[in-house]
C-alpha cells in the first residue's frame, strides 16, 4: 500500500498556508516554472528558486531560504514527474492528490454523506468540509490535459448541489478528454430539474456509480442506513436515463445482499435494463466494514455459485456486467468473462500463496486492508 | 455497533400494503401463479395468496418481500412500483405505434408441390390467372412504404414464390429505387421449398441480401410424404438448396419452417435430430392451421391440442436436455412466448400479440391484388370467407384499407385485455387475440374461450413453460437467454 498521506519534517519554510504543487525531477527548469513547483531533489543538485524542495538526503545540504524544505522518506520514492501533493509548511502534513502513473485517480470532494453504510469504506464526518470542493477546482486546473480518467467521490458529493454541477462544467473545461466517474447515492437526482442541470455539462464521458443493494426496498434502507433511500435512489436512476446520463449500477456483495443477489440482478433486469454497467463488487475491509465485521462477512469461496449465478441473469439479459474486487481462485471460472481487475493500486497486494500461482498476472489480488484483516481462506496459487 | 440500526427499525408497522392490479391462476395442485401488468409473474403457494388478498400477509413473510420487488403490492416502505410497470408497459407496446413491418407479397399461387395440408396453392401453368403482375406489385409496394415503420420486411410468398422469379426481381429493384428517398430498414425474404432454387437466383439474393426462409418437416420419409411433388424428391431438394443457400448467401442466412402433421406426432425426436443434422440453430414446433385444404383434407382435425401438447413437451424436453449436454439449439415459440415472460419486449409475433397483430403487423398482398389482413386472413378467404379482406390494390387508397372495418372491428372486437374471459386470464399478458383463428372456427372474432384449442394449446403451454423453469436453474438460464435472443 502506497504511503499516500504523511507528515515530513519541515525543514524550512517561507510560507504559512497549505497549497498544491506539481512534483518535477528537473533542477534546471525556467525561473518561471520554478516558483511552482516541487523539486524531488537528487544528490549533487544545488538548485535554487524552487517554490518546495522535497529532499531524502540532508548532509551538506545549504537551501534557498526561500524554499520550503520536506524531508522524504522511502515511502515517498513512488513520486515521479507530474504527481500533484498538497504540503502544509507549517504542519508538514501532506498529501498525494493526482500521481501521473495511475490510472485511478479519485478525487474526494466531501466526507459528508446523507447515508450510513454498515460497510462505508469512507466513513461519513458531519463537519464543513467545503475547502475540499475549492481545492478540487485548483486541482483540476493542474491536472495534465491528456489524464485518461479521473474519479469524484465522497462523502456524497451531490449534497453540493449547484456546486458540483459547476465544478462537472469547470471540469470539462479543463480536462475536455478526460473520462470523469463520479460515486453517488443518486437520490439527489430523483429531483428531475437537478438531473437536467448535470445533464446540461454535455460531459461526452461521465459515469455516475449508484449503489442499489438489494431489490427488497427494506434492506437497502437497511444498508445504507436510512429510511426512503431506496425509492428515491431508483427514482435518481430513471431521471437520468430520462436525461440520456450513463449510469452504472454498483452492489457491494455482502452477508446482507447475497441472499438476494441473484433476485436484485433479476431485478436490475427487468426495471433497470438500460443502464450502461452493472458492477459486482467484493467488500473492501476498511471504515465501518471493520467493527461490523460479524454482519458483513462472508466467505467469496463460499457464494461463488450465487455469483455465478447472478453474472449469467445479466450476461443472459445482454447487459454490461463486472465482477470486481475478487480473486481469480475465489470465483468459477463461467464469470471470467466479466472479470475485471479493479483494484486501485496503491491498495492492490498479493498474498505469499499468490507468489507461486500462474495466474496472478491475470487476478486482481486482493485489497491492501483485506490482507491485514480479513480474506479468503480459500486462497490458493494456481499451479 | 450502535450507532448502526437494525433491519426491524427500517420497516413499516403492519398492515399498510395496498395491492396493484395483477391477476391469477392455478399452476399445479397446491401453487398458483400471478402476473402483473407488465407481465412479470410470481408463483405461489394458495394460502399466501389468500392472506395477500385479505390484507393479511405479514411483511415478514418472504412472499411479501417477492410481491413488493416484482410489484404486486405497495406500502410505506416502498410506492415506486407503479412508475416502473408504466416504463415496462409502455416499453412492451411500444411497436404498436410503428405500425406495419411486415408486407407479404403473393407473387404466384403455383407450385410444383402438392401438399395436403397447404392453404393455398395451385397446380396450374396458368401464368396469367395466378401470378401477380407489375401493376398490382408497384400499388403494393406504394402502399407497403406508405407504413410508418422505421423498418419494412418485404416477404415473398406463393404458391411457390420462385416460379414468378423474374416480379420478385422487379420488385426487389423497385422497392430499393424507392427507399433512396425513404431511408428505411428495408429487408426482404422468399419463403420458398427451395426445389427450384439455382445459381443465378442465389446471386440475386446475395447481391440484395435476400434472406431464404424454407420449410423441412423432418426426417426424408416423412417430409416427402408431407410434400408430394413429381419425382417424390422434396427433401433431397430441400437439402440441396440449403446447402447451396449456406454456400452462396452465408450460413445464417437460411432459416427453416416445419408442419407438424398427424404423422409427425410420434416422432418430435427424429424431426429435431433432423434439424440438427441439417445445422440449423433450432427449430420452431408449430401445429397445423385450421386453414384451406387443412379442413378440406380433414388434416387439421387429425389431432386435438392434446396430442399437440404431448408432442410439443415431448420435443421441448428433448431440446432442454440437448442444451444440458452443450448443444446450443433453441425451441422459436417457447423464446417468443419467454420473451414475454421475463422481458418487456414484444416479440412481435402475429398470433400472440394483443391488439392483433393482423393488419397493424404484418399485411398481405394477393396475386391479384387484394390485400388481407394477415397470412391466415387470405387462406380463408381461399375458402371462400372474405371477413378479413381489406380492399385492393389500385382501387383502394392506403386510408381505406387500413380504416377498413374489416380490420377495425376484429382489432378491437379481439383486444384481449377486454375479451371475456381473457381479461381475467393470468396469462393475458403472454397470450394474442387471433380474430382471424377464432373467426375460421366458430364464426366469432373472440369465441368461447373454454372451447378454444388456440386457448388451451396455448395456457398449457403457458403452465408447461412457468414449472419448467421454476424447478431448474439450468432450464432458467437457458431460457433466459431464449427470452433476450
Amino acid at each position: 500500500m502506497l504511503k499516500l498521506h504523511g507528515n515530513l519534517p519541515v525543514l524550512n519554510s517561507s510560507t504559512r498556508d497549505s497549497y498544491l504543487v506539481t512534483v518535477t525531477t528537473n533542477a534546471n527548469l525556467p525561473p518561471v516554472l520554478k516558483r511552482n513547483r516541487a523539486l524531488l531533489l537528487q544528490p549533487n543538485q544545488d538548485p535554487k528558486g524552487y517554490k518546495v524542495i522535497l529532499a531524502k538526503e540532508l548532509e551538506g545540504k545549504v537551501f534557498d531560504a526561500d524554499s520550503d524544505v520536506f524531508q522524504v522518506s522511502d515511502d515517498y520514492d513512488y513520486l515521479i514527474e507530474g504527481d500533484i501533493i498538497r504540503l502544509d509548511p507549517s504542519s508538514g502534513s501532506f498529501n498525494s492528490l493526482y500521481r501521473r502513473n495511475s490510472p485511478h485517480n479519485t478525487i474526494l470532494l466531501t466526507e459528508q454523506c446523507n447515508h450510513y453504510c454498515l460497510m462505508c469504506s469512507q466513513p461519513p464526518k458531519d463537519v464543513d468540509d467545503s475547502w475540499l470542493l475549492q481545492e478540487a477546482f485548483e486541482l483540476i486546473s493542474l491536472i495534465p490535459t491528456d489524464t485518461e480518467a479521473l474519479g469524484f467521490s465522497g462523502g456524497e458529493p451531490t449534497l453540493y448541489g449547484d456546486r458540483l454541477i459547476d465544478l462537472l462544467h469547470h471540469t470539462k473545461r479543463s480536462l475536455p478528454n478526460t473520462a470523469i466517474d463520479i460515486l453517488s447515492n443518486g437520490r439527489a437526482f430523483k429531483e428531475l430539474e437537478f438531473a437536467k442541470k448535470y445533464a446540461a455539462v454535455e460531459h461526452p464521458d461521465m459515469l455516475i456509480g449508484i449503489p442499489i443493494y438489494s431489490d427488497d426496498p427494506v434492506r437497502h434502507d437497511y444498508v445504507v442506513q436510512s429510511r426512503g433511500a431506496f425509492d428515491d435512489t431508483i427514482k435518481g436512476v430513471l431521471n437520468l436515463k430520462k436525461v440520456k446520463q450513463k449510469v452504472e449500477i454498483r452492489i457491494v456483495i455482502h452477508k446482507q445482499t447475497i441472499d438476494r443477489l441473484v433476485k436484485t440482478c433479476e431485478f436490475i433486469a427487468r426495471n433497470l435494463l438500460f443502464v450502461d454497467h452493472v458492477a459486482l463488487m467484493g467488500l473492501e475491509i476498511t471504515g465501518f466494514t471493520r467493527p461490523n465485521l460479524d454482519v458483513l462477512w462472508i466467505d467469496p469461496y463460499e457464494y461463488k455459485d450465487i455469483l455465478s449465478e447472478a453474472v449469467a441473469v445479466l450476461n443472459g439479459y445482454g447487459m454490461n456486467a463486472s465482477v470486481y474486487n475478487h480473486q481469480l481462485c475465489t470465483v468459477n471460472p463461467d464469470v471470467i468473462g466479466n472479470y475485471r481487475k479493479s483494484i486501485s493500486d496503491w491498495k492492490n497486494e498479493y498474498l505469499d500463496e499468490c507468489i507461486s500461482c500462474t495466474k496472478s498476472g491475470d487476478c486482481g489480488g486482493l485489497f491492501s486492508s483485506a490482507k491485514m484483516y480479513k480474506h479468503s481462506k480459500y486462497i490458493k496459487a494456481f499451479t | 455497533m450502535s450507532q448502526f440500526q437494525a433491519i426491524e427499525f427500517y420497516k413499516t408497522p403492519q398492515p399498510s400494503y395496498r395491492l396493484l392490479p395483477f391477476r391469477f391462476t392455478t399452476l399445479d395442485q397446491d401453487q398458483y401463479v400471478l402476473t402483473n401488468m407488465a407481465g412479470e409473474y410470481l408463483v405461489s403457494a394458495r394460502d399466501k395468496l389468500s392472506d395477500l388478498l385479505q390484507h393479511k400477509l405479514s411483511n415478514n413473510d418472504p412472499t411479501y418481500i417477492e410481491l413488493r420487488a416484482r410489484h404486486f403490492l405497495i406500502d410505506d416502505n416502498s410506492s415506486i412500483a407503479p412508475e416502473l410497470l408504466s416504463i415496462k408497459l409502455r416499453t412492451r407496446y411500444d411497436r404498436l405505434a410503428e405500425f406495419t413491418g411486415l408486407h407479404i407479397f403473393v407473387v404466384t399461387l403455383r407450385c410444383e408441390h402438392s401438399c395436403p395440408y397447404c392453404q393455398v396453392s395451385r397446380q396450374s401453368e396458368d401464368k396469367l390467372r395466378y401470378d401477380m403482375s407489375s401493376e398490382i406489385a408497384t400499388g403494393a409496394i406504394d402502399l407497403a412504404f406508405r407504413s410508418p415503420s422505421p423498418n419494412i420486411k418485404i416477404e415473398f410468398q406463393g404458391g411457390e414464390p420462385l416460379l414468378n422469379f423474374d416480379l420478385i426481381k422487379f420488385i426487389v429493384l423497385e422497392a430499393k429505387k424507392k427507399n433512396q428517398q425513404r431511408g428505411k430498414n428495408l429487408a426482404f425474404v422468399i419463403a420458398t421449398n427451395l426445389a427450384l432454387v439455382n445459381d443465378d437466383i442465389l446471386k440475386f439474393c446475395r447481391d440484395h441480401s435476400i434472406l431464404i426462409s424454407t420449410s423441412l418437416d423432418g426426417p426424408k420419409d416423412l417430409h416427402n410424404a408431407n410434400r408430394p411433388r413429381p419425382g417424390g424428391n422434396s427433401y433431397e431438394k430441400t437439402v440441396e438448396g440449403v446447402n447451396l443457400v449456406r454456400q452462396m448467401l452465408g450460413r445464417d442466412q437460411v432459416s427453416a419452417l416445419m408442419t407438424t402433421t398427424e404423422a409427425s406426432l410420434n416422432r418430435v425426436k427424429e424431426i429435431i435430430d433432423e434439424y440438427l443434422a441439417q445445422d440449423f440453430n433450432g427449430i420452431f414446433l408449430r401445429p397445423l392451421s385450421p386453414y384451406g385444404f387443412a379442413i378440406k383434407t380433414k388434416s387439421y382435425r387429425a389431432y386435438n391440442a392434446k396430442r399437440w401438447l404431448d408432442f410439443y413437451k415431448e420435443g421441448l424436453e428433448y431440446i432442454i436436455e440437448l442444451n444440458r449436454q452443450n448443444i446450443n439449439f433453441m425451441e422459436y415459440y417457447a423464446a417468443t412466448v419467454l420473451k414475454k415472460m421475463l422481458t418487456s419486449e414484444d416479440p412481435g409475433y402475429v398470433d400472440l400479440m394483443s391488439p392483433s397483430g393482423i393488419g397493424i403487423g404484418a399485411v398481405v398482398y394477393n396475386y391479384d391484388g387484394s390485400v388481407y389482413a394477415s397470412d391466415e386472413s387470405r387462406m380463408l378467404a381461399e375458402m371462400g370467407e372474405e371477413k378479413f379482406k381489406l380492399g385492393k390494390v389500385l382501387e383502394n387508397s392506403y386510408e381505406q384499407i387500413f380504416t377498413s372495418p374489416n380490420l377495425l372491428d376484429p382489432l378491437e372486437e379481439s383486444f384481449a385485455y377486454s375479451a371475456p374471459m381473457c381479461n381475467d386470464c393470468a396469462f393475458e399478458p403472454y397470450c394474442g387475440a387471433d380474430p382471424v383463428f377464432h373467426y375460421a372456427l366458430y364464426k366469432d372474432y373472440v369465441g368461447r374461450k373454454p372451447e378454444s384449442e388456440f386457448c388451451s394449446r396455448n395456457m398449457e403451454t403457458f403452465r408447461f413453460l412457468i414449472r419448467k423453469m421454476e424447478g431448474d436453474r439450468f432450464v432458467r438460464q437457458l431460457f433466459t437467454k431464449w427470452a433476450n435472443s
